[in-house]
């Protein structure tokens, strides 16, 4: 028996040492597949969700940023006051934080990084997010303040994109090739039309990273992509293209499927302004003869949230509208014909090339021809399509889903390529920017939500879901995408 | 010798100025804004604006052209749009994998094409000849890039012998970055070598027949002996065209093998670049590929005139 024990005593001794060993020995590195590769590294300057993929979090930090459930939390800034009118934000930022370079982070990288992003000349994507800054003081080293013209609920949120990160006037010039940030990877090099590598930041003034380097790898073709995983090649693979093939991974227990959101609300784009689109009896006719279902299945094997409205499922202030769209071939037939259709129109279906959409876009035609409406597609490139759908609303339908977060503020630009003009929904946004308190926003949020379903303005198909499959031992992995990101910050290897 | 070489060395020019306005004016009259694609669904119009200035998309073609072809005589491709590195510097790293893959692919498909279509014609109609027609028969149809796939299943997922794609580069070793090759140029290689090693039999055959080869029988020279010395060379100059139309089909048709294998090599650049409406990388690969084709095609030229001395003589 004490011989058992001792036995029982040294084999669990000789375990703990082995698994000691094994931590010390574990992975420190991990390989990421992706399916596209970032055109340059500057997250300032283009709208390439691949940027923020690589670079947001691990190399680049913003004022705030976003939680893996879509929150907005501190980052460079630790605290902020807002004034009592909403116009004046003090940001409190850290001290002690260094650029990659050993430049030190202070207020005028913040003042240098948001005139830079609302200057003339600039070449933000998303300069809109700036829009209401009217100036921006440097008060000491660690104290901003920036001073709006209106006041802008959504400030600190906007603040926390890829697009607001804080860069370094030393270290602008070459940021495209050489990204130099304050976040917890440094760039290390990046093999054009290959891989890029990122290392751990060992002067980080946060929780330091667990990992010591990580390689994003490109891998486009989706065939190529299910071999690169099953060869066990890449370690993770975010934003995995081939949803046919994710069941085979989650039969395997080497892998793990995450399933999550995204901020992509997929719409069936209509043009508002165009006939017989401008009838909202036509507009509620396609909404009816929509099986959002069928299109998740079929297009998506299955993976997606049907939605009733542009709004994301997983927000809190969320209302589920699908009821105002039911599938309904009957009621649709009965609308056209109220509307002075009963024999059906032909219109165009313009197609992007994601998966989402060319699938999709097959089985929404067939199903529109069910009820009279002959849609013509036509597959577009998305440079074509940029030019002929989206800035010369050259179109009567098509397919696309809308990854900004929060982006319902697009139904109020009456020159939007989807073309709606309701001056009630304009007045709602303009107090919604007007508006700081939180319930109240919420009010309006869900406001604005049913005045577009009821409008019909677009047919709402589903809420994009965030697909990866990973190596079951790696932690820490973001399931969801509030934005376009793969934070490392805090993966590991589990034993 | 020489007024061969200088015909040829001017039809060469003349080919590359007509390629080079074809490629420019094909490549600029496509649809899509280079800018627009680089800034996406919320870009304000004086952003979009600031950029296309930055580009250099505000010149006119004529302007354009001038600038890409003078930049093009001292070696500078100019910047990409998307990357915003030159363009020269983009396509030296691509080329060190796909003109090895290239050189590679073309080295298997030989080594494997001469024997098989030398020894299918020395015995035709043998069972020999009857097999090597039938595979190689198979090889013309099936599709590389389906045969990738297949490789990659059996010797990447399941055998684990090589990984699925990518490529080690070269620090990494030379045998490290062979092996990183290998699948992707026995795909390449396999319809190559297929097609190669029929019209190696055919030709030999035609020769075979002719009359210098009776003749040579008649002097009392074995069957062997005949094809050795007096048919083999005589057959190579279909054979040396195909081989001159390999290369070029190598360089350029490695697109889908390329993106099989997601290596970085300059099939994949171009299929990139057309996307994001990259025209100025574009433009300079297809260019240099053009370049790389007539170049080839000129050696083959003067190849022929090596073989068959008769040419050098009429040229």
């Amino acid at each position: 028996m004490i011989l058992k024990s001792l036995n029982i005593g040294l084999i669990s001794a000789a375990a703990l040492a082995a698994s000691i060993g094994m931590v010390q020995a574990g992975q420190s590195d991990i390989v990421v597949g992706m399916q596209l590769e970032p055109p340059h590294l500057d997250p300032t300057s283009a709208a390439a969700g691949a940027i923020d993929s690589v670079v947001y979090s691990n190399v680049f930090e913003g004022l705030t940023r976003f939680g893996w459930d879509g929150s907005v939390n501190p980052g460079l800034a630790a605290s902020w006051d807002i004034s009592d009118d909403g116009l004046v934000y003090t940001f409190h930022l850290r001290s002690g934080v260094k650029f990659h370079d050993g430049t030190t982070m202070d207020g005028e990288d913040v003042k240098f990084s948001l005139d830079r992003a609302r200057a003339e000349d600039s070449a933000n994507a998303q300069k809109g997010l700036f829009a209401a800054i009217d100036s921006i003081e440097v008060v000491n080293p660690t104290t901003v303040k920036v001073t709006l013209s209106a006041p802008t609920g959504n400030f600190l949120f906007n603040m926390a994109w890829g697009d607001a990160v804080i860069v370094a006037p030393e270290s602008i010039e070459n940021i495209k090739t050489n990204p130099v940030g304050t976040g917890a990877f440094t760039f290390s090099n990046w093999v054009q039309g290959d891989q890029i590598v990122i290392i751990r930041n060992d002067d980080y003034w946060g929780t330091p990273a667990r990992l010591e380097s990580a390689t994003f790898k490109f891998i486009s073709d989706p065939t190529a992509a299910f071999a690169a995983v099953m060869a066990e090649d890449v370690d993770v693979f975010s934003g995995f293209p081939a949803p046919e093939n994710l069941p085979q991974f989650d039969a395997d227990p080497r892998f793990t499927v995450l399933v999550g959101s995204t901020e992509g609300e997929t719409i069936l784009s209509t043009n508002n302004k165009m006939p017989p689109f401008d009838n909202v009896l036509v507009r509620e006719a396609v909404a009816h003869a929509i099986d959002r279902q069928a299109i998740i299945d079929g297009a998506m094997f299955g993976y997606g949230t049907p939605i009733g409205t542009h709004f994301a499922p997983h927000n809190p202030d969320y209302v589920d509208l699908t009821g105002n769209s039911q599938y309904d071939p009957d009621k649709a037939r009965a609308l056209l014909a109220e509307a002075g259709f009963a024999d059906g129109f032909t219109t165009t279906l313009k197609l992007p090339p994601p998966s989402y959409a060319r699938r999709g876009g097959e089985i929404i035609a067939a199903q529109l021809r069910e009820v009279g409406i002959n849609a013509e597609i036509s597959n577009l490139e998305w440079a074509q399509w940029l030019e002929q759908v989206f800035r010369g609303k050259d179109f009567g339908l098509t397919i696309v889903s809308h990854t900004e977060p929060m982006d319902i503020g697009i139904y109020a630009k009456p020159d939007y390529y989807f073309q709606y003009d309701n001056a009630a929904f304009q007045t709602l946004m303009s107090d919604l920017n007007a508006e700081t308190d939180p319930a109240m926003r919420s009010e309006i949020l869900k406001k604005a939500q049913t005045i577009i379903s009821e409008d019909y303005v677009n047919g709402y198909l589903f809420q994009l879901a965030a697909l990866s499959v990973a190596n079951s031992k790696v932690v820490g992995l973001w399931e969801n995408a509030p934005t376009q990101a793969t934070d490392l910050t805090a993966v590991y290897w589990a034993d | 010798m020489l007024r061969y070489v200088i015909k040829r060395l001017l039809s060469l020019m003349i080919s590359l100025i007509v390629a080079s306005a074809v490629i420019f004016l094909a490549i600029e009259v496509v649809p899509g804004d280079p800018a627009a694609y680089m800034l996406g669904l919320n870009a304000q119009e004086d952003t979009l604006a600031a950029l296309r200035e930055q580009l250099g998309l505000n010149g006119t073609i004529a302007q354009r052209y001038g600038d890409w072809i003078s930049g093009m005589l001292v070696g500078d491709f100019g910047t990409s749009y998307t990357y915003r590195t030159p363009v020269v510097e983009m396509i030296r790293e691509r080329m060190w994998i796909s003109l090895p893959l290239a050189i590679y692919a073309l080295a298997l498909s030989t080594l494997i094409a001469f024997p098989a279509g030398i020894w299918a014609a020395s015995k035709r109609g043998s069972v020999t000849d009857i097999s090597v027609m039938g595979v190689t028969q198979l090889g013309v149809a099936i599709p590389n890039f389906w045969f990738a796939m297949l490789m990659v299943l059996v010797f990447a997922i399941n055998l684990r012998w090589f990984s699925a794609g990518g490529f080690s580069g070269w620090d990494s070793g030379f045998f490290a970055a062979v092996k990183s090759l290998t699948l992707p140029a026995i795909a390449l290689a396999l319809p190559q070598a297929s097609i190669l090693a029929r019209v190696m039999r055919s030709s030999l055959l035609d020769t075979l027949s002719e009359d210098f080869i009776r003749t040579a029988r008649a002097k009392g020279l074995s069957k062997r002996q005949a094809l050795r010395r007096h048919a083999l060379r005589n057959a190579l100059i279909p054979v040396l065209t195909i081989i001159g139309l390999q290369f070029s089909f190598l360089m350029a048709g490695a697109i889908i093998i390329e993106n099989v294998f997601f290596l970085p090599g300059l099939g994949r650049l171009v299929f990139q670049s057309i996307s994001a409406r990259d025209l100025i990388v574009v433009e300079s690969v297809v260019m240099l590929l053009v370049f790389a084709v007539i170049v080839v095609n000129f050696a083959v030229d003067i190849a022929y005139a090596f073989v068959d001395p008769r040419l050098r003589v009429q040229g």
